[in-house]
């Protein structure tokens, strides 16, 4: 049982957190990087190609580095310390993540090579309206027609979907279950706005659209899908917990810098006192996101199912916990876009609901709390 | 970053958890399983049947008893005898003044006290808050001047947890008021059948008596008993009240009790509200323990991680908690608090209310959850 990084995790993370200070170190960059299309910086996107980032999960045959959920989870945590907008968990950990799992040899290499390059960004178009983060599809459907297929209905929010290149399509298929499809970006209609986070959705529509099935054609992938979104929630977590780090430290040091009644606002035992829970939410978060991740390489979904439940409800009450004081004990400035610290409590928002809330999570766990005695955390290894 | 236990860590919590659930007597685990009131006769049973194992104090230096046990074995100890039901070894003895006269006391000290408190043929009771000095403990009032060869001391302690059992009580005392206040505290040991020394019983909420006042008039005290140097009693206080952090959240335990309230509610624990209830709680105490785990991992050399001064806050919040769903669990039957051998109610239902009543002291004690707090934003956040 560790809990430390070694040496080559230290160095990847000195280099990644390198990289991004230098991009989005001065918060102001990351506001203007924002404010324009395609919302995140693709300058900062090609670098962290050359860094090797974006192939990171893929084996190296297809392209990739063949690195663990460790390594992924400090690209993920760094990213969230600058709040970055480079759509690393959309497009590497989900779209990669299932064509590596799902796809053929030949769609693994072509696909997940570019998208290691910085050459093609991948977007999944897996959200519905109406859907609520099931791993299944119900309202874009797929039909075949002498060995073709074609895909019909919409997609919304779909993370990056006006920007990127192929589209990887969950839909429900002819026999029943849900199959994976990739699609041409071009190939839809799509509509693409900003959201509150600094980020970028799209309504995608499709009508007979061509589409490649991912995998073998027809299989239902239903529980692979479910599976990389547990991956997803795990480091959706460890990008909170890299927020959740910086918006405490911020709060810290403008209660200390910031003067009322003539003295600094942390005499006033009232504030630190929050501030202290904010720590304590924050330290039993990272201990769940941190345990999850190594759950990730006992490789059996049943257990990393239960673990990305299990981060997801406690990084969902500590980021609310954390993102709402954080804006209260800074008063007026934490409402501004100008300030950092509002910006935190956004995407901390905007990550829980990517991929499941607190009560999503809850609901899911209380279905199986009577399933086993008590929790042993030292026994899924 | 690794999951697992070493195969040695593994064989040795096997140990552990066959040692505790087939050494200690059936009879005390069910007490403390079923949530009743041990005797003075089972605290004592209980702690020389790990002591004869070498298994009461092993946090202790090994020349006096202890074991050369990393911090995770030590966790691993911990949490397997609360998992098992056995009474953690009396804290005043095994977690308070035996580490203390173990680094401050003198050579005749340690041989004429170790191997007693190790063993509980000595029941030790704390001697440190006083009815004006609670959280404030340096403040405390209570004197010792010198006379001869004796000390002389006056005031009165109180909150002296199962006194009405101390053989000894180690206290702190004032023994100079011309200092600044923390500079001028000793600390003795102190027969409690001295004359001048009484005990008397308060009664609490639950309906218990498990905690004293003890006042002392006149009562002399041989020189020989001050612990470590002269008016270096705030240092020893610190030295302990550190080591009362470590292991102060009761995971095993608030583990155990919420498995039992899983089990007693039977297939409400499926209605939503009451699973949803349960599943949050079993979340936070698994995020708990993962700290704690963290939190052992990391203090391997020497200092302690940070997060530790979460788990006593936590700890606390989540056991009283679980002792609260118990209440609810009962439902109308747990108002029977005082019900005997002949009630109609599940014998369980009696004692929930009691139980959830008494843990409110669990945030007040060890430095309360808002000392802790203060901590946490000095020490921590630098605020």
């Amino acid at each position: 049982m560790d809990f430390t990084y070694d040496d080559e995790q230290d160095a990847l993370r000195d280099a990644v957190r390198g990289l991004l200070t230098k991009a989005y170190g001065d918060f102001e960059q990351r506001r203007q990087t924002t404010k324009a299309d395609p919302g995140f910086s693709e300058k900062t996107w090609a670098q962290m190609a050359e860094m090797g980032l974006l192939g990171l999960p893929f084996s190296e045959d297809d392209g990739g580095v063949g690195a663990g959920p460790v390594e992924i989870a400090i690209v993920c945590q760094e990213l969230g310390r600058v709040v970055a907008p480079e759509p690393y968990l959309t497009a590497v950990v989900l779209a990669g993540g299932l064509v590596q799992a799902c796809g053929s040899a030949e769609q693994r290499s072509e696909l997940l090579g570019s998208l290691a390059a910085g050459e093609r960004l991948l977007a999944l178009a897996h959200d519905e309206p109406g859907s609520r983060w099931e791993p299944t599809a119900a309202a874009v459907t797929a039909s075949e027609e002498g060995g073709s297929w074609t895909l019909s209905g919409t997609k919304e929010p779909v993370v990056q979907g006006a920007r990127a290149e192929t589209l990887v399509v969950s839909a429900r298929l002819p026999d029943g279950g849900t199959g994976l499809f990739v699609v041409d970006g071009e190939a839809t209609t799509r509509s693409g706005y900003p959201t509150y986070d600094g980020g970028r959705a799209a309504k995608v529509v499709l009508d007979a659209t061509p589409a490649t099935p991912l995998g073998e054609a027809g299989r239902d992938l239903t529980s692979s899908i479910a599976t990389i979104l547990d991956l997803g929630r795990i480091m959706a977590g460890n990008q909170a917990i890299g927020a959740m780090e910086v918006a405490l430290a911020q709060t810290t040091e403008y209660l200390k810098s910031r003067k009322q009644f003539g003295v600094p606002l942390s005499t006033f035992q009232a504030l630190t006192f929050r501030a202290a829970d904010m720590y304590v939410s924050l330290e039993l978060a990272t201990s769940l996101v941190q345990w999850a991740t190594m759950v990730v390489e006992s490789g059996d979904p049943v257990a990393v199912r239960d673990a990305a439940a299990r981060a997801g409800l406690q990084v969902s009450r500590a980021g609310r916990h954390v993102g709402q004081e954080a804006i209260q004990l800074h008063g007026g400035i934490g409402m501004t876009a100008e300030y950092a610290v509002g910006s935190y409590t956004s995407v901390l928002t905007m990550l829980e609901h990517l991929l499941g809330d607190g009560s999503h999570h809850l609901a899911g766990l209380a279905g199986r709390v009577t399933d086993h005695e008590d929790l042993d955390p030292l026994a899924i290894a | 970053m690794q999951l697992a236990l070493s195969a040695e860590d593994q064989k040795f919590r096997e140990q552990m958890r066959t040692f505790f659930t087939t050494e200690v007597s059936e009879d005390i685990r069910r007490t403390v399983i079923e949530g009743r009131e041990l005797s003075k006769e089972q605290i004592v049973e209980s702690q020389q049947t790990l002591n004869k194992a070498g298994l009461a104090v092993p946090h202790w230096p090994t020349e006096w008893g202890g074991q050369d046990w990393s911090d995770l074995q030590r966790h691993i100890w911990n949490e397997e005898m609360q998992r098992a039901g056995v009474p953690t070894p009396l804290a005043f003895n095994a977690s308070m003044i035996g580490p203390v006269i173990a680094q401050f006391g003198s050579q005749e000290l340690k041989e004429r006290f170790l191997a007693k408190t190790a063993n509980l043929d000595i029941w030790w009771s704390q001697g440190f808050s006083e009815p004006d000095a609670g959280s404030d403990l340096a403040s405390l009032r209570t004197t010792a001047v010198r006379d001869g060869d004796d000390w002389v001391v006056n005031g009165q302690k109180t909150w002296t947890t199962l006194g009405q059992h101390g053989d000894w009580i180690f206290t702190l005392v004032r023994t100079d008021p011309d200092v600044k206040k923390q500079a001028g505290i000793s600390m003795l040991l102190i027969d409690m059948t001295s004359p001048g020394l009484t005990v008397r019983p308060i009664e609490l909420i639950d309906g218990g008596h498990e905690v004293n006042e003890v006042w002392f008039e006149d009562v002399r005290v041989p020189a020989d008993n001050l612990v470590g140097e002269l008016n270096s009693g705030w240092t020893i206080a610190k030295f302990l009240l550190g080591n009362e952090r470590v292991g102060v959240a009761p995971v095993g335990t608030t583990k155990r009790v919420l498995a039992r309230a899983k089990s007693l509610a039977g297939e409400r624990a499926d209605e939503p509200l009451l699973a949803a209830r349960i599943a949050e709680l079993e979340n936070d105490l698994l995020a708990l323990e993962l700290t704690a785990l963290r939190v052992v991992a990391h203090s391997a050399d020497g200092e302690p991680h940070p997060a530790s001064s979460v788990l006593k806050l936590r700890g606390t919040e989540l056991q009283q908690a679980v002792s609260e769903l118990m209440v609810d669990l009962a439902g109308p039957a747990s108002i029977a608090s005082g019900a005997g051998d002949d009630s109609a109610l599940d014998e369980w239902t009696h004692h929930t209310t009691p139980t959830y009543l008494n843990l409110r002291k669990a945030s007040i004690y060890g430095g309360s959850n808002e000392i802790q707090r203060q901590i946490i934003a000095r020490t921590i956040l630098g605020l």
